[in-house]
């Protein structure tokens, strides 16, 4: 049986939070510029942001892609300084 | 799953030699098990059981009116009046700091505040020591970045002010820096808790975060064996540190030690190196009881953690207790209130021994005493090294500065001297709200909560005279200190120190070790100063060679009125400055010598232990009468720098410059730069010269007015004419410079 | 007036603002728990410093939805007067009770040092103690308090008068060399739009003793406690009523 089926499954959600573009980004700003400095000159530009893998239960996708969007913008994310995006994955 | 076998290979692979593994199994009769092996190898490990150091360390003065407690519990405390006492030690995180800086330094700090509110004093103040390699190693900016971060992480996140404390640079420590980490905390003199496991019967409750994997033989192997190629293969046995969860376990632990809860509770003690293993058979020791443990019961961070692994896991923020039968809920209440873990994992038992099962195994069952007071011991061969002879510095074939200005100013500038300003801003030095003085001065100074009075405290190491004399180099370390606190306005009442140094199986090692501890004995008798808690940390080697002799001492100062406190700055136009004591000409192990002509090198400056308690009396009463508006010692650097710190250290940007004019018949250099011992720079109000002069003259200690504060340059006679901004430019930008920032 | 100070896992100034209001400024001060639902009867409301849940995630993003925060909202939504400070500046904005955000230092480390702030406005009801440009001597000690909003925002903070506080020099010069932490427009502490809620950087219970600190940071507690706990639309009228009424 599918994993994508209609049937309800266990999802792992990658969630990847961001600076929002032209919020100042210190910690980016000093890692691109190290990175400079060790020869590679042909980096443009960086942002630094979080990585965070929430496991769940088995709910339906539907149900996961709400659930997820609405921890991100309760609190995984700060929507004054920062962007989000995620995927989920059915886990078993 | 099954243990491995125990054989006499798998005992060499837990360090322990041929000899030491047949005395194993004449204690048990029989082989021990794997688990029983893992807990001899680190109980006797040199990190464990001082095996190398306790027949040296029991010679040292550890005993006064004021000690509640000696050496021998997780920190030593001092009565300081009012109902109150202060609980303090410092410890080493030598090894951890230096495989991964940030971290290794974070655990350094939240081990000794663990090992302070195990006591059930509150920390108020943190300080420490600090010694790098060379600023121009490749590693060291890279080390002293992420160890001042992990340093200032903790403090400041589990919100602990960290105070003061030391930095040094020498090509000595490329290889094995040192992290030493001290905390002072205070508690009612009537309230100390003890790591005691009385009472059979009584249930052994586990508190805090849950264990995992991290550190496993972090203590034994990484402190207790020379560093090599192999030792970056070791980081994964480095621990995380979590202020956050020692946060919750500080307030929860104090709360059970509060009058409202402490029936409650019988003892208590930090899972600190070798964890469980240790904590559990020290607490028995000290009440010649035994423990039983279920492992079963251990709160687990992952899945799989064999009995093994549980014994000897260095996870951070766990504490042991034993309570009162029946008291088990209302203290897991306690902590679930604060959202921390607590079971019930064992009980106190009348056996004299230290029983653990798993899973309705028995897998350690060993007798409590070989594991402590009766493990093995050795009074190692000592013996001075062939060539320890130091080179003669011939002051004839030193040339003169052609211009003291700027040798001043180089001096001002070198890694030693210049400001730590880029350090300590790093670190919460407000939190608690009793932080007197901050770091910049002489000593740390905070209040006592509650009272009209103050603790001063100065944590001080002479690495670079040690490793031209150890014995005159600890004597010289711990004047210093005496000094700092005196010129603060206290009176020294107690020491603590971390003594670090290299393979004790070399005699050279050991003979450095045994001078030391004897300077150390030597200097603190003088001043009335027990020794009531420490540390050593051996095997700081790498590849061979080792540390200098580096022991550090933390010293601790009592001001019964907090308002007479003395910083060391300049405060006025028009304030006389005195010098007490005699200059003489001494520039041998200077950091002159060392920085404008690279040697370290000469007989060190001679040491008076007399002459220094005269001197301290003199400041002391000083500040105890008001006389003293500022007040310094004369130590790295000598007198020259001495004065252009009075200058322009001031935190705020009323800085001050000074006219001076000094009669003395000695060379120039010496005269600025040289760093005898005995001395003294303090400013004072001309009304109150007589005065000052007259404790002078009754402690006999030389007294001489050698210049006025005055104006925004410090003049020195023909030989220095420097603006108070260039001084302070140079000084305050080295240190991001040293690091290749800017 | 009567105080609330609220305690957050990890908050490490909350004994220190506790002691600053009650045992040297003689307020009523109630110490609550995070945990707790309700605020029971007070007049100004102060969320501390410290790393409340070790500052993970984001500074104050956990705090926020501590069980106190709903009583919190309420009291503010009522008028009732908040201060954040540091830690609770930065849970004020993750609540969205404050606009911005507070994030790392433009050099990335923690810091610990004396700053000075210049009043920019002082009808309000947490600076009418202050004189207009008038310079106050406060530490910071943070790693993350570089305040930042968009344009649109801090647009209408200057034209709302919602910037109190910013980083100056001594003499009370906003310039570059003068702001500690890169904050957009040197932002040391903003109000929201009706005045009753205050967030600030500095810490004002660590200058509130000669001793330890200096006494500059008193001058905050008292201005609230001028205003008798009423925001600054009815301080004026506040403090009228006081003198006619007095003694």
């Amino acid at each position: 049986m599918s994993a994508e089926g209609n049937g309800a499954t266990g999802w792992l959600a990658r969630v990847y939070v961001t600076p929002k573009q032209g919020v100042l980004d210190p910690q980016g700003k000093a890692v691109q510029q190290s990175l400079h400095a060790l020869g590679y000159p042909e980096v443009l530009d960086l942002r630094l942001g979080k990585y965070v893998e929430v496991t769940l239960a088995e709910i339906s996708r539907e149900s996961a892609e709400t659930r997820v969007r609405e921890m991100c913008e309760r609190l995984l994310a700060n929507g004054v300084i920062e962007d989000f995006r995620f995927d989920l994955e059915a886990s078993r | 799953m099954t243990a491995p076998q125990v054989t006499l290979a798998t005992a060499h692979e837990h360090g322990l030699t041929t000899d030491e593994f047949a005395q194993i199994e004449t204690i048990l009769g029989r082989t021990p098990t794997f688990e029983e092996l893992g807990v001899f190898s680190v109980m006797w490990s040199e990190h464990c059981s001082y095996k190398s150091s306790r027949v040296h360390l029991k010679t040292l003065p550890t005993t006064g009116p004021r000690v509640l407690q000696g050496p021998g519990e997780n920190a030593g405390a001092l009565d300081v009046g009012d109902g109150v006492a202060v609980v303090f030690k410092i410890e080493s995180h030598n090894h951890p700091s230096f495989v991964e800086p940030f971290q290794g330094a974070a655990t350094g700090v939240g081990g000794i505040l663990r090992d302070i509110f195990t006591m059930g004093a509150r920390p108020i103040a943190n300080l420490n020591s600090l010694h790098f390699g060379r600023p121009e190693h490749a590693r060291t900016p890279f080390l002293v970045r992420g160890v001042v971060a992990g340093i200032g992480h903790y403090g400041n996140c589990i919100g602990v002010p960290t105070v003061g404390g030391e930095v040094h640079f020498d090509p000595g420590y490329d290889h094995n820096i040192l992290v030493n980490a001290f905390t002072l905390g205070v508690v009612a003199s009537d309230r100390i808790f003890r790591a005691a496991a009385d009472g059979p019967g009584n249930s052994v409750l586990y508190v805090g975060s849950k264990t995992g994997r991290d550190g496993i033989h972090g203590a034994s192997l990484l402190a207790s064996a020379e560093f090599d190629a192999e030792s970056e293969t070791k980081r994964p046995t480095v621990q995380v540190g979590d202020p956050f969860t020692e946060k919750l376990l500080l307030e929860a632990c104090l709360e059970l030690m509060s009058p409202a809860y402490s029936e409650h509770l019988v003892g208590i003690q930090d899972m600190g190196a070798a964890g469980l293993t240790s904590s559990s058979t020290e607490m028995a020791s000290r009440s010649g009881t035994g423990i039983d443990l279920d492992l079963s019961r251990v709160p687990l961070r992952e899945r799989v953690v064999t009995p093994y692994e549980m014994l000897l896991s260095e996870s951070q923020e766990r504490m042991l207790l034993v309570v009162h039968r029946g008291s088990e809920e209302i203290v897991q209440e306690l902590f679930r209130k604060w959202d921390l873990d607590a079971e019930v994992i064992g009980t106190v038992t009348d056996s004299q021994r230290l029983r653990a099962t798993f899973e309705g195994r028995l897998v350690v069952d060993i007798p409590i005493d070989p594991l402590t007071d009766g493990a093995p011991a050795l009074n190692r061969p000592a013996a001075e090294a062939a060539e320890q002879e130091t080179p003669r510095l011939v002051l004839a074939d030193l040339p003169e500065p052609v211009d003291y200005g700027e040798a001043l100013l180089q001096l001002l500038a070198s890694p030693n001297l210049c400001s730590r300003e880029w350090v300590y801003r790093q670190y919460d030095a407000y939190v608690g709200g009793g932080t007197i003085v901050r770091p910049g001065s002489d000593a740390a100074v905070v209040r006592l909560p509650g009272t009209e009075k103050a603790i001063a405290i100065s944590v001080d190491s002479m690495a670079r005279f040690c490793a031209i004399d150890p014995y005159v180099g600890m004597v010289s370390a711990v004047a210093e200190s005496a000094r700092n606190l005196a010129a603060s306005g206290a009176e020294p009442i107690g020491v603590t120190n971390c003594l670090n140094f290299g393979n004790p199986e070399k005699p050279e090692v050991m003979w450095q070790f045994q001078q030391a501890v004897q300077g150390l004995h030597d200097a603190c008798v003088a001043f009335g100063t027990p020794v009531v808690s420490g540390n050593v940390s051996f095997y700081n080697e790498t590849e061979g060679s080792s540390i200098p002799p580096s022991p550090v001492i933390g010293m601790v100062g009592l001001l019964e009125d907090a308002s007479q406190h003395v910083t060391q700055w300049f405060k006025g136009d028009g304030d006389a400055i005195v010098l007490l004591g005699r200059n003489h000409e001494e520039l041998g192990g200077s950091e002159y010598v060392a920085t404008a002509h690279h040697q370290v090198r000469g007989t060190l400056p001679w040491i008076d232990l007399d002459v220094e308690r005269r001197l301290i009396d003199v400041l002391r009463a000083g500040a105890r009468e008001g006389l003293l508006r500022s007040a310094h010692d004369v130590s790295a650097g000598g007198l020259a720098i001495a004065l252009a710190e009075c200058c322009i250290t001031s935190e705020s940007s009323a800085r001050h410059g000074a006219r001076i004019d000094l009669e003395d018949g000695l060379r120039p250099d010496a005269l600025l730069f040289g760093e005898s011992h005995g001395r003294a720079v303090v400013s004072a109000r001309r009304r109150h010269l007589t005065r000052l002069r007259e404790l002078a003259d009754r402690a006999e200690v030389p007294i001489a007015v050698i210049g006025e504060v005055r104006g925004q340059r410090l003049e020195i006679g023909e030989l220095v004419a420097l603006g108070v901004d260039e001084m302070h430019t140079r000084w305050s930008e080295a240190f991001a410079g040293l690091l290749g920032e800017e | 007036m009567r105080w609330g100070v609220v305690t957050f896992p990890g908050s490490n100034d909350d004994a220190q603002t506790a002691f600053v209001l009650e045992g040297l400024l003689g307020e009523k001060v109630a110490r609550l728990w995070h945990k707790d639902t309700t605020l029971g009867a007070l007049d100004a409301v102060v969320l501390p410093g410290g790393f409340s849940y070790g500052d993970y995630l984001r500074c104050g993003a956990m705090a926020r939805f501590s069980p106190i925060m709903s009583a919190v909202e309420g009291f503010a939504a009522d008028g009732g007067l908040v201060i954040g400070v540091c830690n609770g500046f930065q849970i004020l904005c993750e609540a969205g009770l404050l606009p911005g955000a507070l994030v790392r230092n433009r050099d990335l480390r923690f810091l610990c040092q004396r700053t000075h702030v210049r009043v920019e406005d002082t009808d309000t009801a947490f600076t009418n103690r202050c004189r207009r440009g008038e310079v106050l001597d406060i530490p910071i000690k943070h790693g993350e308090g570089c305040y930042v909003a968009d344009a649109a925002t801090l647009d209408a903070l200057e034209t709302g008068r919602q910037i109190v506080l910013r980083y100056c020099d001594a003499e009370g010069r906003v310039t570059a060399g003068s702001n500690p932490n890169g904050s957009l427009g040197s932002i040391a502490g903003v109000r929201n739009a009706r005045g009753n809620v205050f967030g600030m950087m500095p810490h004002p219970e660590y200058a509130a003793e000669w001793l330890v600190g200096g006494e500059d940071g008193r001058k905050i507690f008292l201005s609230m406690v001028a205003s008798g706990g009423v925001s600054s639309d009815a301080v004026v009228s506040a403090t009228r009523s006081k003198v006619v009424s007095g003694p």
